[in-house]
Formats: structure tokens, sequence, C-alpha cells
């Protein structure tokens, strides 16, 4: 570990864009999880979170075919799907009781409306008024400011008054235009994605941000994805969580491979290292794995996600999770990291603590 | 200098995990400081799930009369060796239940009739087997083991041993053979030139205490033969066990531990795995358990202690039957080493290279 970096991290002090770059360089993993868990302690306690939540997908037909992704299908493509709202609200029905957030992100659909996606909210803001609805990518919210002509900040707006509670963090992927143009040439830029995410946090409606890591991007292109979160969030304050995503290449054009465990575990560290001004860093165990994403609360992560009753994005691409934890999996997961298990809602506001 | 029995105990119960993993690290590293990781091409071969022992945190036994029992015959044998061979594999390891209709030559006739006709190393048999062997041909441990070596017997696998600790076996597995007994016949074995591996399942009712017991049991026998090649701690896997569908005792003698049977988590894994690095002094290879934890988390272990990445399983039986499969090719293996650093190399059971990658 490079003697200076220690100290400035110790001391409390920023990390350069070469500084944080030297970090994934460096061999000694151990230290930098050390470095990143006093970061994180700092933050967050001994507390580690976990939220009581479901997924819903109301459609994978998507106008944009990221190569990366094994999830979406063109209209009349088989395994194409669409979910009226009755059938949404049928699925939330069905779920065990406890459910404190609703995930919802689908794909771009060439013929909904905008109102179908207004009136989802509604209906489950009037059918579930105690659950928080964290819906819509930066992707999508600029898709529905197209077809609805309202330019973005109306479209946030409207949505926020149907119910929108808060904004998942998918669809940043890495920002670097030269990597984009190969990972997903047909999806919004790095900077419209980032306009989106201040236009939200202006409109009251916070945020998380992810980065998917592990294709064709370099050391340098993530701290690059980082520092520009960390600027946006100096001005802002709206993100809630960062969430490092590991590639899954299965079923994809691209093909590929996983990332190492190792490269797992240090892009946590490095990302609590970085990113100073977050409160918190999710190791989402759908694309770590159980396994790595509770070692990962020793690299400086503070919540592993939630019981996620219902993924279907990572697992088209080859998620060897199972499909949903129970709560007294996660409490499990968590004590036994050494961490005190604290159930939150959506806007990390403490449910119940496990003692 | 060498940890004793009561800093062990305190390291598993109260460490910053990170600290014991960087000292497991700097083990290995003295130990291995050309940052090679081996692996070798096998195949598990279970010539039959019959077993009359019966272990409750088993799941791919049958009856001896029941109708899924099976017993390979010889060209299914054969036919499974030539694949191996042909997919560059160097070792088979043979094993299966303590079938109540097989004699001592049924044994002999396999190894000899392998040897006759491959050029492969034979890893055969955990001592539960072969003490199962000795018991029922009437000759001591050290003749059966014997007769097993001079038919064609090169080594053996540390199987078996889950934890040896009696407390925990009468429990775990009444009917299987005691500490002692796991640990006679390696030391017979390890006399006779024979080597072998030992493991450890953790994870299901045993306490902190059996599982510093069962180290010192092997660091001891390690101190007086040299035998062991490499350890091998792995996570009990509780699908479709019997342990694990039964309703908890909470007043069973003795008192279980892990009376839910709550599966052993990665953390839990790490640490055991870097406190093996550092009590086996005597040991110089540790295995990470890719079957059990995945290839991600064999890739961490890698910096916690371990220097090894197992076989490549060209099959596997007895994990898939509790419900666990990380399907796994050779490549997928080679790739997970150099991915973290290391330089990848293929192995025989011995340790020796074969093969650089």
């Amino acid at each position: 570990m490079l003697e200076t970096i220690k100290q400035k991290i110790l001391a409390g002090e920023r990390l350069s864009f070469e500084e944080a770059v030297a970090l994934f360089h460096d061999d000694d993993i151990h230290t930098l999880g050390k470095l990143a868990t006093s970061v994180a302690e700092k933050k967050n306690g001994n507390r580690a979170y976990f939220i009581q939540n479901r997924h819903v997908n109301p459609t994978n037909i998507c106008v944009n075919r990221c190569r990366f992704c094994a999830f979406s299908r063109s209209t009349g493509e088989k395994g194409a799907f669409e979910l009226s709202i009755d059938e949404i609200l049928r699925r939330i029905e069905l779920s065990p009781e406890g459910l404190r957030e609703i995930h919802i992100v689908g794909g771009l659909h060439p013929d909904r409306p905008f109102e179908y996606y207004l009136s989802l909210l509604r209906e489950l803001r009037k059918h579930f008024p105690r659950i928080h609805i964290k819906a819509f990518t930066a992707v999508e919210v600029d898709y529905f400011s197209g077809i609805s002509n309202l330019g973005l900040r109306d479209t946030l707006l409207s949505l926020k008054k149907s119910g929108l509670d808060a904004m998942p963090g998918g669809g940043a992927e890495i920002f670097a235009n030269s990597i984009r143009e190969r990972l997903c040439p047909e999806k919004i830029t790095g900077e419209r994605w980032l306009e989106v995410h201040r236009t939200a946090h202006l409109c009251g409606i916070k945020t998380n941000a992810t980065m998917l890591y592990g294709h064709f991007e370099s050391s340098e292109d993530r701290i690059d994805h980082l520092v520009r979160l960390r600027e946006l969030q100096d001005q802002t304050g709206g993100f809630q969580a960062f969430i490092p995503l590991s590639y899954h290449p299965q079923n994809t054009d691209m093909g590929g491979r996983y990332p190492s465990g190792i490269d797992d575990l240090k892009t946590i560290a490095i990302s609590r290292l970085v990113l100073d001004n977050f409160p918190h860093i999710k190791a989402y165990w759908v694309m770590l794995g159980e396994k790595l994403s509770q070692v990962a609360l020793l690299f400086g992560a503070d919540d592993i996600d939630g019981t996620v009753i219902e993924e279907k994005i990572t697992h088209a691409a080859g998620a060897m999770t199972g499909e949903g934890l129970t709560k007294a999996e996660m409490v499990n997961l968590i004590r036994k990291a050494g961490k005190v298990p604290v159930e939150r809602d959506a806007f990390y506001e403490t449910v119940k603590v496990y003692a | 200098m060498r940890i004793g029995k009561k800093t062990a105990l305190n390291l598993l119960r109260d460490s910053d995990l990170l600290e014991l993993g960087r000292i497991a690290d700097g083990i290995r590293k003295d130990l291995h400081p050309d940052g090679i990781v081996t692996f070798i091409v096998d195949r598990n071969i279970n010539y039959t799930n019959a077993c009359i022992n019966k272990c409750r945190f088993c799941a791919f036994y049958r009856d001896p009369d029941s109708p899924e029992a099976y017993v390979l015959d010889e060209e299914q044998l054969f036919e499974k060796i030539r694949e191996t061979i042909h997919q560059g594999g160097t070792q088979i390891l043979i094993q299966g239940g303590l079938h109540p209709a097989l004699e001592l030559s049924f044994y002999t006739e396999m190894l000899k009739s392998i040897k006759k006709h491959f050029n492969i190393n034979v890893h055969g048999f955990s001592p539960p087997e072969i003490s199962y062997i000795a018991e029922k041909s009437g000759l001591t441990l050290r003749e059966t083991l014997l007769t097993l070596k001079d038919a064609g017997l090169d080594s053996i696998p540390g199987g078996g041993a889950e934890i040896l600790s009696d407390r925990v076996r009468k429990v775990l597995s009444p009917k299987k053979i005691r500490s002692s007994e796991w640990l006679e016949v390696m030391e017979e074995a390890h006399g006779l030139g024979i080597k072998s591996t030992a493991t450890m399942m953790f994870g299901s009712i045993e306490g902190e205490e059996d599982i510093i017991e069962h180290l010192d049991a092997i660091r001891s026998l390690q101190d007086r033969t040299g035998g062991f090649t490499a350890f091998i701690p792995w996570s009990f896997q509780p699908g479709n066990t019997e342990i694990a569908k039964q309703e908890p005792d909470v007043n069973s003698q003795p008192a279980t531990r892990n009376p839910q049977l709550i599966p052993a988590t990665a953390v839990d894994y790490l640490r055991i795995l870097s406190l093996s690095r550092l009590y086996l002094d005597n040991i110089k290879n540790i295995q990470a358990s890719w079957v059990t934890q995945g290839l991600k988390m064999a890739q961490a272990a890698l910096r916690f202690g371990a220097n090894d990445f197992g076989s490549t399983m060209i099959e596997e039986n007895v994990v898939k039957a509790a419900g666990v499969s990380f399907r796994v090719t050779r490549e997928d293996i080679i790739n997970s080493i150099s991915q973290t650093g290391f330089r990848p190399a293929q192995r025989d059971t011995r340790y020796n290279i074969i093969k650089h990658f």
C-alpha cells in the first residue's frame, strides 16, 4: 500500500484520480479492505443494512439492445413479455408480509404511453400505501421525457406526483464514451445519465448510482466514473447508495469472463474510498453471490440489498444465486460477518435492529 | 513460532479476518514464493453408493438393498478412466460407500485391472473404506493397506475425517469410524509410503474447540509421518441430508451448537482456511474448495492461505447430491487462477508440476 495514500485516507482527505487508480494496481488487498472498513465504520458504525424488497419488471421489450444484456427482447420475439397493471398488482399481493420496497425497472417499450407508467405508480400507491416505490432508471426516465414531450423536469415531477419515491441507479454502466460506444451504443450518454440524476435530485427525488465493471473498461475508466459521481454528489447530495455491478457474461452478445472475486472485493473497497460523500456502498448479493457479498462487508460495503423476490435480469445472464433470500438468511450473513443487521426502508430509515 | 491450541481457539473466536488473512497470505507466499497456484486434472469415480454407515450429513448414500443402489461394472469404470485420460487427467479419485457384499478381492481386482490397462494414479479409498475392508477380511490395517498397495493403490484421499472429535461424530456419523481409527489408518498408510491428503468438514454441529482438536490431531500426526500432502477444509452442505431434515433436538447429548443447521458462511470459510494455514505449519499445501464455495470465493481464498485449486472434477457426485453444483471446466480453473495474478500449473498427485499455462 502506498503510504501517502494510506495516510490521506486515515486523515479523512479526498483521494485524487491518480491515487485512486494506483489503488487498483496495488496488491495489498488486506490493507485495502481494512482502510475501506475504517471509512465505512465512520459513516455507518458497525451496522450493515438489508431490506425486504421485491423486483418488478413490467416488460423486457426494449428499443435499446445493449450488448451486455441478456434480458431484453424485441416486440414479437420469443420470450418477450409485458405485464398489465393488474398482473403487477397481483404479484405484489402475493409477496410475504413486511415488504418495504418495490424496485421497478423495465425495457424501453416502443408503444406504451407515458400514462401507463403514471397510472402504474398511482395504482401501486393506492393499493400499497406503506411500501416505497423505487422505480425507473435514468434511461427509462429520459425515454419517458421523449414520449411525454414534457421535458425532463416535468416528467420527473409527474412521476413523483403519481407516487415515485426514489430512483434506482441502473443504466450508468461506464460513463466513458469510448467504452459506452462498444457496450451500449443506443443508450443515453454518461452526461445525460448524470443530468437525469441531477434533475431528480433537484426535484427532491433520492437516487442510487451503479457502475457495470469487468468488461472492456480500464481502471482509469472506473475511477473516471467514480469521480464524476463524486462531483455530482458534492453539488446535490441526492445519492443514497453506490452499487458496483459485476459483469455477467452468459447469454449476452459480448461474452467474456466473470470478473475475479478479488477484483469484486477491490472494486467495493475502492468505491468506498473514492466516494467519500456517498453514505452507503451496496454489495448487491444477486450479482456477487451471497458469499462474496458477505465478505464485501469486510471490504467497505454496509448494505447487501434485500430479499429481492423475483430477480430476472442478472439471472438471464447466468447469475449463480437463487432468486431470493429470506430475512433470516440476510440476518445470519450479516451477523456472521461481525456486523449488526439493520433492516431498513428505501430511505435507509431503520425498520428493525437485529441486536 | 508454532501456535498452540489456546491461541488458535482465540483466533477462531475473535480476530480480525483481514489481519488473519494477511498473515496466512504471508505464510502461503513464503511456502510458495514463485506465485504458482496448482490444480490437478482428475475425476471422482464413486464405484458404489450403497453404504451401511448412513451418515446423517450425507445425501449420496443409498441402502444396499435400495433400488437406487449401484455398483459400477468394469466397462463403466474403464470408460470413465478413458475419458479422464483423454481430457489430460493424471488421477482418478475412487471412493464409495461401505458395501456389505464387496470383499477384499473386489478391491484388489479393481486396482489390478485398472493398473493393467491404464497409466494413471489411483487415489483411492478413504479411511472408513479401508477400515471396513480390513474388518471384513480379518486382516490388520497394515496388511490390508499393503495388499491394496501391491494391487495398485497409489495414494489415499483425506475424506471421512469430517471433524476428528468423537463428541461430534457420535451425533453426525455414529456408525463411521472414530477419530483415532481415522488417524491410525493414515499413520499406517504413511508408514508404508502411501501419501494422503487430509480434509475437514466444518459447519455442521461442531463447536470451535472441535475444529481446533481436528487441526491439532492432523498436525501431530504430520509431525510423526510427514505423509500428508495437503489439507482441504470445506463446509457442510445441508441439502437433502437427513440431519438437515430432522427437527432440531435441543436436548440431544452432546448438545449441538448449531441445532438449525445454518450452513457455514463465506466469512466462516475464510477464517477457518486462514487459521488452517497458520496452524498446519508442517503441511505444505492448502486447497481452496471451489466445489463448495464457487470459483469467485476460491479466488478470494488464494489470498487467505490457499495455494491449490484442487481438482477439475470431471465428475463429482457427492456434493452434487446435496444440491450444490458449480459446473467448471479446466479452462475456467486456469483462467480463475491467472485472473487473480497467480501462475496456473497442472500438477500430479504428489504436487509435482506437469505443465505451466
